[in-house]
Protein backbone atom coordinates (compact mmCIF):
# COMPACT_ATOMS: atom_id res chain seq x y z
CA UNK A 1 0.00 0.00 0.00
CA UNK A 2 0.98 3.62 -0.99
CA UNK A 3 2.32 5.66 2.00
CA UNK A 4 0.34 8.61 2.96
CA UNK A 5 2.66 11.28 3.87
CA UNK A 6 1.18 15.25 4.52
CA UNK A 7 3.90 17.91 5.26
CA UNK A 8 2.27 20.21 8.53
CA UNK A 9 0.12 23.32 7.70
CA UNK A 10 -1.02 26.07 9.16
CA UNK A 11 -4.21 24.20 10.37
CA UNK A 12 -3.40 20.20 9.70
CA UNK A 13 -0.51 18.50 11.11
CA UNK A 14 1.81 16.39 10.03
CA UNK A 15 0.54 12.54 8.63
CA UNK A 16 2.64 9.05 7.73
CA UNK A 17 0.53 6.22 7.41
CA UNK A 18 3.17 3.53 6.52
CA UNK A 19 1.45 -0.08 6.25
CA UNK A 20 5.28 -1.87 5.75
CA UNK A 21 5.94 -0.26 8.77
CA UNK A 22 2.59 -0.58 10.75
CA UNK A 23 2.71 3.08 11.53
CA UNK A 24 0.34 5.74 12.13
CA UNK A 25 1.71 9.43 12.84
CA UNK A 26 -0.25 12.63 13.68
CA UNK A 27 1.79 15.73 14.54
CA UNK A 28 1.63 19.16 15.21
CA UNK A 29 -1.91 21.20 14.90
CA UNK A 30 -5.55 19.99 13.60
CA UNK A 31 -7.50 23.04 13.19
CA UNK A 32 -9.01 23.16 9.57
CA UNK A 33 -12.33 24.32 9.12
CA UNK A 34 -13.41 21.24 7.29
CA UNK A 35 -11.96 18.50 9.14
CA UNK A 36 -13.88 16.00 6.91
CA UNK A 37 -12.37 17.19 4.20
CA UNK A 38 -8.87 16.63 5.19
CA UNK A 39 -9.29 13.07 7.22
CA UNK A 40 -11.22 11.57 5.02
CA UNK A 41 -8.50 10.11 2.35
CA UNK A 42 -6.55 8.68 6.01
CA UNK A 43 -9.78 6.95 7.16
CA UNK A 44 -10.37 5.36 3.30
CA UNK A 45 -6.61 4.26 3.59
CA UNK A 46 -6.99 2.65 6.91
CA UNK A 47 -10.22 0.69 5.51
CA UNK A 48 -7.72 -1.13 2.98
CA UNK A 49 -5.15 -1.44 5.59
CA UNK A 50 -7.61 -3.15 7.74
CA UNK A 51 -7.85 -5.99 5.29
CA UNK A 52 -3.97 -6.55 5.43
CA UNK A 53 -2.84 -4.87 8.41
CA UNK A 54 0.84 -5.30 10.00
CA UNK A 55 0.90 -7.67 12.47
CA UNK A 56 1.70 -4.90 14.96
CA UNK A 57 0.46 -0.93 14.88
CA UNK A 58 1.90 1.49 16.53
CA UNK A 59 -0.26 4.79 16.55
CA UNK A 60 1.89 7.89 17.61
CA UNK A 61 -0.44 11.04 18.27
CA UNK A 62 1.07 14.20 19.34
CA UNK A 63 -0.67 17.05 18.70
CA UNK A 64 -0.33 20.63 19.73
CA UNK A 65 -3.64 22.03 19.62
CA UNK A 66 -7.05 20.40 17.96
CA UNK A 67 -10.25 21.78 17.30
CA UNK A 68 -13.84 19.85 18.07
CA UNK A 69 -13.90 19.17 14.09
CA UNK A 70 -11.21 17.42 14.37
CA UNK A 71 -12.11 15.52 17.57
CA UNK A 72 -14.95 13.17 15.88
CA UNK A 73 -12.23 12.66 12.80
CA UNK A 74 -9.90 11.20 15.20
CA UNK A 75 -12.36 9.41 17.15
CA UNK A 76 -13.38 7.61 13.40
CA UNK A 77 -9.70 6.56 13.30
CA UNK A 78 -9.21 4.97 16.35
CA UNK A 79 -12.49 3.13 15.68
CA UNK A 80 -10.93 1.84 12.59
CA UNK A 81 -7.86 0.83 14.35
CA UNK A 82 -10.32 -0.53 16.95
CA UNK A 83 -10.94 -3.27 14.30
CA UNK A 84 -8.12 -4.08 13.36
CA UNK A 85 -7.26 -4.83 17.21
CA UNK A 86 -10.57 -6.68 17.50
CA UNK A 87 -9.12 -9.42 14.23
CA UNK A 88 -6.52 -10.01 16.80
CA UNK A 89 -3.82 -7.56 15.52
CA UNK A 90 -1.30 -5.77 18.31
CA UNK A 91 -2.14 -1.83 18.22
CA UNK A 92 -0.99 0.63 20.32
CA UNK A 93 -2.01 4.20 20.57
CA UNK A 94 0.54 6.36 21.96
CA UNK A 95 -0.78 9.64 23.03
CA UNK A 96 1.86 12.34 23.65
CA UNK A 97 0.59 15.74 26.02
CA UNK A 98 2.95 18.42 27.05
CA UNK A 99 3.43 18.14 31.18
CA UNK A 100 1.41 21.08 32.06
CA UNK A 101 -1.15 20.57 29.26
CA UNK A 102 -3.95 19.07 31.35
CA UNK A 103 -6.02 19.69 28.64
CA UNK A 104 -4.81 17.63 26.06
CA UNK A 105 -4.27 15.12 28.69
CA UNK A 106 -8.03 14.87 29.52
CA UNK A 107 -8.63 15.09 25.46
CA UNK A 108 -6.58 11.18 25.65
CA UNK A 109 -8.26 10.11 28.51
CA UNK A 110 -11.79 10.85 26.47
CA UNK A 111 -10.61 8.93 23.90
CA UNK A 112 -9.19 5.90 26.05
CA UNK A 113 -12.68 6.00 27.89
CA UNK A 114 -14.45 5.42 24.39
CA UNK A 115 -12.02 3.61 22.28
CA UNK A 116 -10.62 -0.34 23.19
CA UNK A 117 -7.10 -0.48 22.22
CA UNK A 118 -4.28 -0.12 24.39
CA UNK A 119 -3.86 3.25 25.40
CA UNK A 120 -0.63 4.85 26.46
CA UNK A 121 -0.48 8.50 28.03
CA UNK A 122 3.14 9.58 27.57
CA UNK A 123 3.98 13.31 29.08
CA UNK A 124 6.62 15.01 27.55
CA UNK A 125 8.62 17.49 28.86
CA UNK A 126 9.26 20.87 27.98
CA UNK B 1 -33.99 49.54 19.43
CA UNK B 2 -31.19 51.71 18.88
CA UNK B 3 -28.34 48.67 19.18
CA UNK B 4 -25.31 50.79 18.45
CA UNK B 5 -22.26 48.50 17.50
CA UNK B 6 -19.46 50.90 18.04
CA UNK B 7 -20.51 51.27 21.55
CA UNK B 8 -20.35 47.35 21.71
CA UNK B 9 -16.69 47.56 20.18
CA UNK B 10 -16.14 49.95 22.94
CA UNK B 11 -17.16 48.23 25.65
CA UNK B 12 -15.29 45.01 24.91
CA UNK B 13 -12.20 46.78 23.93
CA UNK B 14 -11.96 48.01 28.16
CA UNK B 15 -8.85 46.32 29.65
CA UNK B 16 -6.18 46.07 27.41
CA UNK B 17 -6.72 44.87 23.85
CA UNK B 18 -5.03 42.20 22.46
CA UNK B 19 -6.51 41.85 18.97
CA UNK B 20 -9.74 42.66 17.49
CA UNK B 21 -11.13 41.71 14.21
CA UNK B 22 -14.62 42.51 12.37
CA UNK B 23 -15.67 41.73 9.00
CA UNK B 24 -16.07 38.50 6.87
CA UNK B 25 -14.63 35.52 9.12
CA UNK B 26 -13.14 34.03 5.89
CA UNK B 27 -10.94 30.55 6.65
CA UNK B 28 -7.20 33.24 5.76
CA UNK B 29 -8.79 35.61 8.53
CA UNK B 30 -9.51 33.03 10.49
CA UNK B 31 -5.73 31.59 9.74
CA UNK B 32 -4.27 35.49 10.45
CA UNK B 33 -5.66 36.21 13.54
CA UNK B 34 -4.24 33.00 14.95
CA UNK B 35 -1.39 33.75 13.45
CA UNK B 36 -1.42 37.65 15.19
CA UNK B 37 -2.15 35.65 18.54
CA UNK B 38 1.22 33.88 18.53
CA UNK B 39 2.57 36.91 17.48
CA UNK B 40 1.64 38.83 20.76
CA UNK B 41 2.26 35.56 23.44
CA UNK B 42 6.01 37.00 23.65
CA UNK B 43 4.26 40.73 24.50
CA UNK B 44 2.19 39.70 27.59
CA UNK B 45 4.00 37.62 29.63
CA UNK B 46 0.65 36.34 31.61
CA UNK B 47 -0.51 34.76 27.91
CA UNK B 48 2.52 32.68 27.99
CA UNK B 49 0.86 30.42 31.02
CA UNK B 50 -2.41 30.63 28.91
CA UNK B 51 -1.72 30.10 25.86
CA UNK B 52 -2.84 26.80 24.59
CA UNK B 53 -6.34 27.62 26.58
CA UNK B 54 -6.54 30.63 24.97
CA UNK B 55 -5.76 29.44 21.40
CA UNK B 56 -7.97 26.59 21.79
CA UNK B 57 -10.87 29.01 22.76
CA UNK B 58 -10.35 31.17 19.55
CA UNK B 59 -10.50 28.79 17.59
CA UNK B 60 -13.31 27.45 18.30
CA UNK B 61 -15.28 31.00 18.96
CA UNK B 62 -13.84 32.14 15.05
CA UNK B 63 -14.92 28.73 13.95
CA UNK B 64 -18.34 29.06 15.57
CA UNK B 65 -18.58 32.52 13.86
CA UNK B 66 -17.16 30.99 10.31
CA UNK B 67 -19.77 28.02 10.59
CA UNK B 68 -22.80 29.82 11.76
CA UNK B 69 -23.44 33.61 10.88
CA UNK B 70 -25.95 35.11 8.98
CA UNK B 71 -25.64 37.85 6.52
CA UNK B 72 -25.52 40.88 8.03
CA UNK B 73 -28.82 43.03 7.67
CA UNK B 74 -28.89 45.43 4.54
CA UNK B 75 -29.04 48.71 7.17
CA UNK B 76 -26.23 47.40 9.14
CA UNK B 77 -23.36 49.84 8.91
CA UNK B 78 -20.58 47.12 8.77
CA UNK B 79 -18.10 46.55 5.10
CA UNK B 80 -18.52 42.89 4.34
CA UNK B 81 -22.27 42.49 5.12
CA UNK B 82 -21.70 38.32 4.11
CA UNK B 83 -20.40 36.18 6.93
CA UNK B 84 -20.09 38.93 9.00
CA UNK B 85 -18.88 38.16 12.37
CA UNK B 86 -16.55 40.27 15.06
CA UNK B 87 -14.28 39.05 17.42
CA UNK B 88 -12.03 40.85 20.43
CA UNK B 89 -9.56 39.29 22.79
CA UNK B 90 -8.78 41.78 25.67
CA UNK B 91 -7.15 41.34 29.28
CA UNK B 92 -9.41 42.53 32.07
CA UNK B 93 -7.52 42.59 35.17
CA UNK B 94 -6.82 38.77 35.72
CA UNK B 95 -8.91 37.16 32.94
CA UNK B 96 -8.48 37.48 29.66
CA UNK B 97 -11.46 37.76 27.52
CA UNK B 98 -13.00 36.61 23.99
CA UNK B 99 -16.03 38.51 23.06
CA UNK B 100 -17.37 37.75 19.91
CA UNK B 101 -20.67 39.18 17.79
CA UNK B 102 -22.45 38.30 15.03
CA UNK B 103 -26.00 38.92 13.45
CA UNK B 104 -28.58 36.34 13.29
CA UNK B 105 -31.97 36.04 12.71
CA UNK B 106 -34.32 36.61 15.21
CA UNK B 107 -35.64 32.93 14.91
CA UNK B 108 -32.96 31.23 15.85
CA UNK B 109 -32.55 33.04 19.20
CA UNK B 110 -34.30 30.22 21.16
CA UNK B 111 -32.02 27.59 20.28
CA UNK B 112 -28.65 29.54 20.95
CA UNK B 113 -30.41 31.15 24.06
CA UNK B 114 -31.85 27.31 25.07
CA UNK B 115 -28.02 25.79 24.00
CA UNK B 116 -26.15 28.15 26.41
CA UNK B 117 -28.67 27.90 29.44
CA UNK B 118 -28.36 24.31 29.23
CA UNK B 119 -23.92 24.14 29.20
CA UNK B 120 -24.48 27.02 31.60
CA UNK B 121 -26.39 24.39 33.96
CA UNK B 122 -23.70 21.70 34.27
CA UNK B 123 -21.33 20.73 36.46
CA UNK B 124 -17.45 20.21 35.29
CA UNK B 125 -18.43 17.04 35.67
CA UNK B 126 -21.51 16.48 33.68
CA UNK B 127 -20.11 19.05 30.67
CA UNK B 128 -16.66 16.78 30.62
CA UNK B 129 -19.70 13.38 30.53
CA UNK B 130 -21.52 14.76 27.77
CA UNK B 131 -18.80 16.14 25.58
CA UNK B 132 -17.39 12.63 25.83
CA UNK B 133 -21.43 11.44 24.73
CA UNK B 134 -21.91 13.39 21.61
CA UNK B 135 -18.30 12.81 20.90
CA UNK B 136 -19.60 9.28 20.91
CA UNK B 137 -22.78 8.97 19.45
CA UNK B 138 -23.60 11.74 17.31
CA UNK B 139 -23.35 11.70 13.78
CA UNK B 140 -21.18 15.42 12.60
CA UNK B 141 -21.96 17.71 9.79
CA UNK B 142 -19.66 19.21 7.23
CA UNK B 143 -20.06 22.14 9.31
CA UNK B 144 -18.43 20.81 12.75
CA UNK B 145 -18.97 19.35 15.88
CA UNK B 146 -22.99 18.85 16.74
CA UNK B 147 -22.30 21.61 19.12
CA UNK B 148 -19.08 20.16 20.94
CA UNK B 149 -18.00 24.01 20.29
CA UNK B 150 -19.26 25.34 23.00
CA UNK B 151 -19.25 22.41 25.21
CA UNK B 152 -15.18 22.43 24.71
CA UNK B 153 -15.22 26.48 25.35
CA UNK B 154 -17.04 25.54 28.83
CA UNK B 155 -15.03 22.37 29.80
CA UNK B 156 -11.28 24.82 28.95
CA UNK B 157 -12.31 27.26 30.24
CA UNK B 158 -14.43 26.11 33.67
CA UNK B 159 -16.26 29.22 33.55
CA UNK B 160 -19.73 29.83 32.01
CA UNK B 161 -20.55 31.96 29.27
CA UNK B 162 -22.11 34.81 29.04
CA UNK B 163 -24.49 36.30 26.09
CA UNK B 164 -26.27 39.25 24.93
CA UNK B 165 -29.19 39.48 22.33
CA UNK B 166 -29.46 42.96 21.08
CA UNK B 167 -32.27 43.85 18.78
CA UNK B 168 -31.14 45.55 15.74
CA UNK B 169 -34.55 45.94 13.56
CA UNK B 170 -37.79 43.65 13.02
CA UNK B 171 -35.89 40.46 11.68
CA UNK B 172 -31.98 40.59 13.12
CA UNK B 173 -30.48 39.78 16.58
CA UNK B 174 -27.08 41.18 16.91
CA UNK B 175 -26.09 37.74 19.47
CA UNK B 176 -22.83 38.88 21.19
CA UNK B 177 -20.68 35.83 23.43
CA UNK B 178 -18.54 36.38 26.28
CA UNK B 179 -15.90 34.07 27.49
CA UNK B 180 -13.72 34.24 30.32
CA UNK B 181 -10.33 32.29 30.57
CA UNK B 182 -7.98 32.66 33.71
Amino acid sequence: METIIREETLKTPFVKFDSDKGLVEIKGRSIPENSIEFYKPLIDWLDKYADQPSGRTSVNIKLEYFNTSSSKCILDIFRKLELIHKKGNEVEINWYYEEDDEDMFEAGEDYQSIINIPFKMIEMED
Amino acid sequence: MGFDLNNWYKEKRQGELILEYAGAITSDVISDTLAEFESKINIYDDLKRVRKKVYNVLVECLQNLYHHVDEAPVNAEVDEKDKYGAIVLSRDGTFFRISTGNFVKKEKISLIKDRIDQVNSLSDNEVKNLYREILNNSEFSDKGGGGLGILDIVRKTGNKLEYNFFQVDDDYIFYALDVYIS
